[in-house]
């Protein structure tokens, strides 16, 4: 079986499971949406949200609902045994990592399909006035976030008190995710644009996705190999 | 697991000779501090450079040995690759606790505040806080935790260049790392000595820590041998 074959294969498992009971989808799309809320509440003076709280809010949201995301994914695979037959299958393990990183992708970039509009209205942030690159920067940045994400929640399927350990593996690694996310959107929101910057800042995304995809699939079959 | 280190099991002649040098590279740098010259503008409080600095050349040495160890370790199941790899995380956490107290101390008096979100300060404090995930998932992660902190290692260390770039785009107000080469004679001197005595310490500690974890290694063999005897 080619290695795209793969990919589609159980990308469409995992889409299937997650149509027909759409648990992981809700959950973390109210959770963004929780959390959006309660930071407003820190961020909002007098009616008035503080300059910049849009973009930190949003990644913010991005990266809490995707550790949710990511550690229930692979929980799912977990309490049925079902990662292990993965493993099993004889297929290539890295087009098994691909797989569930675009799961992950997919899933995401639907909670931020509706995060993204909710932060625009809340706190008045222009989210339409370059909508390509920052559609382009919350794709390179969630790839970024992702890709490292898949690779740790896959790997901890194994280890005790994985809930704990996910984030606290996972946010020191991806701090230049959350920069360049955060500062690169807040270059677009905000009164004087940057395109210039954004545009700085989409680069060092796009430069740390392709390390960081590259050095997940180098070592995603010594790391899943017991 | 076949243990490829267990050849060395008695420390070498070497350790004794370089622990009486480090004891005595560390003993001469005070000396060697208060006889360096005093800087015009920041005074006594900036003889704290002579530890802070190599302190930090010291975590990110022990942050880049953990992530190429714990490369190593992932293809090669090389043990000693992973003891090498906790000890780089240990000693970057250790010397990253002692520069991020001389620091805040230093900048207290400096700047007039405890504590800048500075391109340098964030950097080293998210590499800390990297290898002390990388400490945590060994502790707390059970059975098989050490491949997986390996990806931990990796990931850490191929990830400052990243965290460097983005903290330095994001702002900076540190003294430019030109500071060194600019240094007076009497305190440029006195700086590389200091460097080498923690360089010197650096190693010293990594013997001691491997043979440890070596130590420790055979002793589970022994027990488990011990064990199918009875």
């Amino acid at each position: 079986m080619t290695f795209l074959a793969t990919v589609w294969l159980v990308v469409r498992k995992d889409l299937l499971v997650e149509l027909r009971s759409r648990e992981i989808l809700y959950t973390t799309v109210f959770f963004a949406v929780s959390c959006v809320l309660v930071f407003s509440f820190g961020f909002v003076r007098d009616g008035q949200p503080i300059d910049g709280a849009a973009a930190g809010i949003l990644w913010i949201a991005i990266a809490f609902s995707g550790t949710l995301a990511l550690g229930r994914t692979f929980e799912r695979e977990r309490q049925s045994e079902t990662l292990r037959a993965l493993l099993l299958a004889p297929v290539d393990r890295p087009a098994l990592y691909v797989a569930k990183l675009v799961g992950v992708l997919v899933l995401l970039l639907a909670v931020e399909a509706l995060v993204v509009p909710l932060v625009g209205i809340l706190f008045q942030a222009p989210v339409l006035r370059a909508p390509w690159t920052l559609a382009a920067l919350l794709v390179a940045g969630t790839i970024g976030f992702a890709c490292v994400g898949t690779l740790f929640a896959a790997m901890l399927v194994r280890a005790r008190s994985r809930d704990v350990l996910l984030p606290v593996l996972l946010y020191p690694v991806t701090v230049p995710v959350i920069i360049a996310g955060v500062r690169g959107t807040a270059a677009l929101l905000q009164a004087d644009p940057d395109a210039a910057m954004a545009r700085a800042w989409l680069s060092l995304l796009v430069f740390f996705d392709v390390i960081f995809i590259t050095l997940s699939l180098w070592v995603f079959e010594p790391l899943m190999t017991e | 697991m076949r243990d490829q280190g267990s050849g060395i099991s008695s420390p070498s002649y070497a350790f004794p000779a370089l622990a009486v040098l480090t004891a005595a590279a560390l003993a001469y740098a005070p000396v060697m501090i208060a006889q360096a010259p005093v800087e015009s503008t920041m005074l006594l409080v900036q003889k704290i450079f002579y530890f802070h600095v190599p302190a930090w050349f010291v975590m990110f040495t022990g942050a880049f040995t953990c992530g190429i160890a714990s490369g190593i370790y992932l293809f090669t199941r090389s043990r000693n690759a992973d003891r090498y790899a906790l000890t780089g995380a240990e000693l970057a956490v250790v010397f990253g606790l002692i520069g991020l107290t001389t620091g805040p101390i230093w900048a207290r008096k400096a700047w007039g505040i405890w504590w800048d979100w500075d391109a340098k300060l964030t950097l080293a404090l998210i590499v800390w806080l990297t290898f002390i995930a990388y400490l945590l998932l060994r502790r707390y992660g059970g059975p098989g935790s050490d491949r997986l902190a390996a990806g931990v290692g990796l990931f850490g260390a191929a990830n400052i260049p990243f965290v460097y770039y983005s903290v330095n785009w994001w702002r900076t107000i540190h003294p430019k790392t030109s500071v060194v080469p600019s240094l007076g004679p009497g305190m440029r001197g006195t700086f590389w000595f200091c460097v080498l005595a923690f360089m010197l310490l650096m190693t010293l500690l990594v013997a001691a820590r491997v043979h440890l974890e070596r130590q420790r290694d055979r002793l589970d063999q022994l027990y488990l041998a011990a064990e199918d005897d009875l």
